[in-house]
């Protein structure tokens, strides 16, 4: 408050009421440069994605079938996408499988059950400061944990595991804050009921928040999806010629071959590495429409 | 579930004796079996604990590892970063050059992302209608939705050649450059800087707005000398927490900023970050026990703990603005 009126000390505002065209001028050179700023990111987002096509639609209409189900190869023309884009399917659904009962446990605890204590507080500080861990320092913990220490060696088990951890703090808070969006009536109407605590919980306030839930867990999945360094980091391999079987089956996944094509000096891999960079996009872009749909759907107004 | 545990009899002798007797055995079977449930809730809750365990003592055992054959004392001052590419013999571990291209790229994104974040969110909170608005945040939060690798292709693609090249001349700008770099990671924080201080601004109750107009000041007046500096701790917040995204990120640095550990402040030299060289090492098949192998994770502790020192600064800044408004 205090802030505010030195800030607008009379003698300011008289200088700005005595030149009050200059001051217009002002003004609207100031709005100006406000929305060019805010054009810029927008510009800067529209390039890219022009980038993207523009070297990656021609390598993939050429011969869209054969992109998606080759494997890698030497000759950028005869090289495909197959066990990329199968790995990166398989991380997403075992990281869905894990990260979801564990992220909403833990939000169903924290939100409905958790006492208010020391324990509580550390747990909740612990998952904030998790969520700012950078994705490569999540791939050390999955070299470490996973492929080193518990034999996982470099599998879709240890891809999908790292990926797991990375994405817990995001569909924790995300399902926290769709919980705490249900309103209090509900419950008490339940318990008036004779429900018990978990009765309550799992048919009235769970299946409430279960359109927000779903929506942070997909948008996190998103993130994952399109993560390489954690990936990189546990030694997921790029030159692949088979799919997995088994969850202790080496796997490759999207972005790790994008980063290998777009590393290599040939042009023609940097056509492959953006046809490939298309049918990600493409892939995210389909996740978050499901997610929105998804919100616009069933999100219950109360 | 099964059977009636006997001492229940005793305390529930004034319920009806024939309808009462059912629910209560149910009852009774649901909260051991409730007690059960909240168990496992609460281990998914401890879970994210054990994450934490996790990294820090994965990162610890390697990096006191990693000083046992190469000295502290090199790692925090020694300016030259040269793993040895044999089995853990020689090589210098200096951790200056990684830790300047860092920063080269923390500042440089900082210095692409903080204008153009802060204009945007003072256009979003106080300027646009809200039809512009309801495009505008969408599409940045596309922005932030990019996979960092190919932001990272379209830097070494468009930015590098297209941009910085033409403008400064293919003799100048080398292929892998830390310009290109921050450009890359400046827009990956750019919607990180615009969402959280618009949040902040959006949070200045409008009375400030409303008393500074009636005083005769012009929306250009009441964003700068009220909104801004009112939202000025939830702004500083989203640079720590944009600063810190930035020392973090990898694959665009990666690609784009190059892979040479040197001390220069040349924007349009080819460096390396923490993070591109604990990436770089890996893509190498690195055996494991090699002093190699080792300062990876002496490199990704200095990464936690500077991002982690960032992260908590920021979340207090965070704390202390939520204070005074509400």
């Amino acid at each position: 408050m205090t802030a505010s009126a030195e800030v607008l000390a009379p003698s300011r505002l008289r200088r700005g009421a005595s030149r009050t065209g200059f001051k217009i001028f002002v003004d609207a050179a100031f709005a100006a440069l406000l929305f060019m700023g805010t054009i810029v990111g927008v510009i800067a987002l529209a390039t890219l994605i022009w980038t993207i096509f523009d070297q990656g639609w021609e390598r993939l209409v050429a011969d869209p079938a054969g992109f998606l189900s080759n494997y890698v190869s030497r000759l950028p023309a005869r090289a495909g996408i197959r066990a990329a884009l199968v790995g990166s399917a398989y991380l997403m659904v075992l990281t869905a499988l894990f990260t979801f009962p564990v992220g909403v446990g833990a939000a169903i605890y924290l939100e409905e059950f958790a006492p208010r204590n020391r324990v509580t507080n550390f747990v909740e500080a612990n998952i904030a400061n998790l969520a700012g861990v950078p994705s490569v320092v999540y791939g050390l913990l999955g070299l470490g944990i996973f492929a080193r220490f518990l034999r996982m060696g470099p599998s879709l088990l240890a891809g999908a595991l790292t990926l797991t951890v990375m994405s817990l703090p995001v569909v924790i808070v995300a399902a926290r804050e769709a919980i705490r969006a249900v309103p209090e009536g509900i419950r008490l109407g339940a318990y008036a009921l004779g429900a018990t605590k978990w009765q309550t919980v799992s048919r009235q306030v769970l299946p409430a928040a279960m359109p927000g839930t779903l929506t942070g867990t997909i948008l996190a999945l998103s993130r994952a999806i399109g993560e390489t360094a954690p990936l990189l980091v546990i030694g997921l391999p790029i030159v692949i010629f088979s799919l997995p079987n088994d969850l202790r089956d080496p796997v490759s996944a999207l972005p790790l071959l994008i980063f290998d094509w777009t590393s290599r000096p040939q042009p023609a891999f940097a056509a492959a590495a953006a046809a490939a960079s298309i049918i990600l996009l493409a892939l995210l872009l389909a996740m978050n429409a499901v997610a929105i749909f998804l919100r616009n759907r069933y999100t219950i107004r109360w | 579930m099964s059977s009636r545990p006997p001492r229940s009899s005793s305390p529930a002798g004034d319920r009806p004796p024939a309808g009462g007797d059912s629910p209560s055995i149910a009852r009774q079977g649901k909260r051991t079996g409730e007690r059960v449930i909240i168990t496992a809730l609460f281990t998914c809750a401890v879970l994210s604990v054990a994450v934490t365990v996790g990294i820090v003592a994965v990162l610890l055992v390697d990096t006191v590892s990693f000083f046992s054959q190469s000295g502290l004392v090199e790692f925090l001052t020694g300016t030259v970063w040269a793993p040895g590419a044999g089995a853990g013999e020689g090589g210098q571990y200096g951790m200056l050059p990684l830790l300047s291209g860092t920063l080269m790229i923390g500042v440089g994104s900082i210095v692409v992302g903080l204008p153009l974040g802060l204009l945007t969110a003072i256009y979003l909170s106080e300027y646009a209608n809200p039809r512009v608005r309801g495009v505008l945040k969408p599409t940045l939060e596309i922005l932030a939705g990019i996979p960092t690798v190919i932001v990272g292709f379209f830097a070494l693609q468009f930015i590098t050649p297209d941009l910085l090249r033409r403008i400064f001349g293919d003799d100048r700008v080398f292929i892998f450059n830390a310009a290109a770099g921050s450009i890359a990671v400046g827009l990956m924080i750019l919607p990180i800087i615009a969402s959280i201080s618009e949040d902040a601004m959006r949070a200045v109750p409008s009375s400030l707005r409303e008393a500074a107009f009636g005083l005769g000041a012009s929306k250009r007046q009441v964003s700068l000398r009220v909104v801004v500096p009112a939202a000025l701790s939830g702004i500083s917040a989203s640079v720590i927490l944009a600063f810190s995204r930035a020392v973090g990120e990898t694959m665009a640095v990666t690609i784009a900023a190059g892979n040479t550990p040197t001390m220069t402040w040349n924007y349009f030299e080819s460096i390396q970050t923490l993070t591109a060289s604990i990436a770089q090492t890996v893509r190498g098949e690195v055996a494991a026990g090699t002093v190699r192998y080792d300062a990876l994770f002496a490199l990704g502790m200095t990464l936690f703990l500077l991002t982690l020192v960032m992260n908590l600064v920021s979340a207090r800044i965070v704390r202390r603005y939520r204070q005074v408004y509400s």
